[in-house]
């Protein structure tokens, strides 16, 4: 008996081992699912055309059940429409008012005005449909400036060409990313495993240049760089990134390298390692969380800052996206679909960026 | 191959002063155990002959060679940990050809070296694994593996083994003797706990808050301990002790413990105590060598008898420890798994006088 009741026992608690983890991995793919949606919507809208973005949503691009036109009927131009009428192809009376909103038929078939003065109607039939008439003409635009006509003519829209402020964006976000983390991780591997006189002190002062609010620092830093004749460089918006960056990584990579087991230091340290190899073949590999963290942040805060934009706008060639689109709309419009784009390639590297960290 | 020597070492963190005066010299390919309660300054010793503090006065020599500001890297050390400090994201054959690869040896010099320390460890089969996916066991193979390539002068091991089961650890303790045998090498190994350092150590040394107790073979410490911590820390169950006094008695000479029972010195014992008479003493006699008067060994004079109760017994199968009790003074010992003594009842013992243990009052010094 014991022998049975073990036998039972043991499946159960192998059936629970297995539904935990499936409850996580649903759970989880279920919340990025949704996350995702909203990136999907702006990719898929990138490819369509200006008409079909402003008359439907992105998601009829996806196999859906619609009314397609399947004929027309013409009844004669003096029908009155205030009593019912009467359509003799199908056999049924209708109103005014279910032709204007639409009236089922029983074979499932749809009518309604096509033209309501001109007496014609429209049969629709419901069917899967999918709305697949995807163009590359928003990008034309957005990297050239140029739109497309209808009648096959092009526009040139001055202002609407983004290629060169995704480039600068790049040619910021990137250097910008990458030396402050190269700093703060030398500097918080300093603070953390060096001994050296007043090294509480610096780093408390390290910690302390956080509360420095950017906007008090700009006019002085901007005196600087025009004393020192590098406003509107490259060079000038990576010193500010890197210098408004540096506090917080040093802090946060700190405390996570300080947190590594001292004896792995210690054991590379007798087997030969002076302390930059330990840095290089240690301490690096072994924060690649908090790098990449920090990374991510850093990468979104300076591609995305305005703050900064003084010291860009000196200089037209280098105008940032997140400048660009602060400007005002060329023909005082707001043009949705360079929103779209803009919103897309912005929202793909954080994407990106989370599925590396992860 | 080297021998180590500490040469009145100090070291000193702040106020708290760690090291006192630390003398030992250690002959090339000895296995020497620096044993102690925690916070004796034992790591701390070690430490400093790795080179990762710093030591505030004396010398410390490898071979001829002072090493005071000599760097880790450069002391041909190789140091396991009690964590094992394995690097986590490598491989254990990169585990253990990092400090190989820093030195620029050879590739396959490397390759031969890690394939035959891994074949000496029986890890090889675990070369390509990364230490997560190792057993504890398997982790401390690869820590020793990884100093073994090394080839190094020294070895120093720092608790090694205190991660480790019960079971693992004795077996461990086995191979690491061994390994000791067959590389012929120095080994400096930390460590607090007694079996080791008695199973393990050509000599042992006896540390208590930064001061050098003793340094001798664990025969030496066991027989002849030079104070009470030593007598107290070394062997288990540790030594009985009473407060006692000497006294005069027909000629020959007793312990007399506080009105709890009186036993006569055997009179090889007089000239050394001989000046003790009348005076305050502590009294010293190992479990092994209070037994039940039925069961005697040969040659062991039976003339100090006491009648005590039993407070405890606890069966062993090889032998019964009883925790008996005579005149309010609770001691242990260690008899002949045929004794009936049983708890509760009483037992007439024989304590083993040749082996007693006289201790100054004052200083706790031996004197027997």
């Amino acid at each position: 008996m014991s022998a049975t009741a073990m036998s039972k026992q043991a499946p159960r608690t192998r059936r629970n081992n297995i539904w935990g983890p499936i409850f996580v991995n649903v759970t989880l793919a279920l919340i990025c699912l949704l996350w995702t949606i909203p990136t999907l919507g702006l990719f898929a809208s990138s490819f369509r055309a200006r008409d079909d973005i402003t008359n439907s949503g992105w998601w009829t691009t996806l196999p859906h059940q619609a009314y397609v036109p399947s004929g027309t009927i013409t009844l004669p131009r003096q029908t009155p429409l205030d009593q019912p009428i009467t359509i003799p192809d199908f056999n049924v009376t209708v109103t005014d008012d279910q032709l204007r909103s639409g009236f089922t038929l029983p074979d499932g078939r749809r009518i309604a005005w096509e033209s309501r003065r001109q007496r014609t109607i429209a049969v629709q039939t419901s069917q899967i449909s999918m709305n697949t008439n995807f163009t590359l003409d928003n990008y034309l635009s957005v990297l050239t400036g140029q739109t497309r006509e209808p009648d096959g003519s092009v526009r040139a829209d001055a202002g609407t060409n983004f290629s060169d402020p995704f480039l600068n964006s790049l040619a910021v976000a990137i250097p910008a990313t990458v030396i402050p983390i190269l700093l703060a991780a030398f500097a918080a591997y300093g603070f953390a495993w060096m001994r050296f006189p007043g090294r509480k002190i610096l780093f408390a002062i390290v910690v302390a240049l956080l509360v420095v609010p950017l906007q008090i620092a700009l006019v002085p830093i901007l005196r600087d760089y025009v004393g020192l004749q590098i406003n509107g460089t490259f060079l000038a918006v990576w010193l500010a990134h890197t210098g408004f960056g540096l506090p917080l990584a040093t802090y946060l990579l700190y405390n996570y390298i300080s947190e590594l087991p001292r004896e792995i230091l210690e054991s590379a340290f007798i087997d030969g390692a002076t302390p930059f190899t330990i840095f290089t073949r240690l301490i690096l590999p072994l924060s690649t969380p908090a790098l990449a963290s920090f990374a991510i942040f850093q990468f979104l805060s300076v591609w995305n800052h305005r703050w900064r934009i003084p010291f860009h706008a000196a200089a037209a060639d280098c105008l940032l996206l997140a400048a660009t689109l602060l400007r005002p709309w060329p023909h005082g419009r707001f043009s949705q679909r360079l929103i779209q784009l803009r919103m897309t390639s912005y929202e793909l590297q954080v994407e990106s960026c989370f599925s590396y960290n992860s | 191959m080297a021998g180590i020597k500490y040469d009145h070492v100090w070291k000193r963190f702040g106020e708290v002063t760690v090291l006192k005066d630390l003398n030992i010299d250690i002959p090339d390919g000895e296995f020497l155990v620096l044993v102690g309660p925690s916070g004796c300054g034992k790591s701390t010793a070690l430490r400093c002959l790795a080179g990762l503090e710093e030591i505030t006065d004396g010398n410390i020599f490898i071979g001829d060679r002072v090493v005071n500001d000599v760097p880790p890297k450069d002391r041909d050390i190789a140091m396991v940990f009690q964590s094992y400090a394995l690097y986590p994201h490598m491989s254990v054959y990169d585990n253990m050809a990092f400090g190989l690869k820093l030195r620029k040896v050879a590739k396959t010099e490397i390759e031969k070296r890690v394939k035959e320390a891994a074949e000496m460890l029986s890890i090889g089969h675990l070369l390509d694994r990364k230490p997560k996916a190792l057993s504890g066991g398997q982790r401390q193979r690869v820590a020793l593996g990884r100093a073994i390539v090394r080839n190094p002068a020294v070895f120093l091991m720092d608790e090694p083994l205190s991660n480790l089961d019960a079971k693992l650890r004795v077996q461990t303790r086995a191979e690491i003797s061994k390994l000791h045998n067959r590389l012929a090498t120095t080994f400096i190994y930390v460590t607090h706990d007694q079996t080791e350092a008695m199973t393990m150590g050509s000599r042992i040394a006896v540390m208590r808050d930064g001061v050098l107790q003793q340094c001798d073979t664990p025969q030496m410490l066991y027989d002849h301990p030079s104070n009470m911590f030593v007598a107290g820390f070394i062997g288990s169950p540790s030594m009985n002790f009473f407060e006692a006094r000497l006294d005069r008695s027909n000629g020959g000479m007793v312990v007399d413990v506080g009105g709890a029972f009186q036993v006569p010195v055997p009179a090889s014992k007089f000239d050394m105590i001989g000046n003790y008479v009348g005076k305050n003493v502590y009294f010293g006699v190992r479990p092994e060598d209070v037994h039940d008067a039925k069961y005697v060994p040969v040659g062991v004079d039976s003339s100090a008898r006491l009648t005590t109760n039993i407070n405890v017994v606890e069966p062993m199968g090889s032998e019964i420890f009883a925790y008996i009790e005579r005149g309010g003074k609770e001691f242990i010992g260690r008899f002949d798994p045929r004794s009936a003594a049983r708890t509760g009842g009483n037992v007439e013992v024989v304590l083993d006088m040749d082996k007693m243990h006289i201790f100054d009052r004052d200083n706790e010094k031996a004197l027997v």
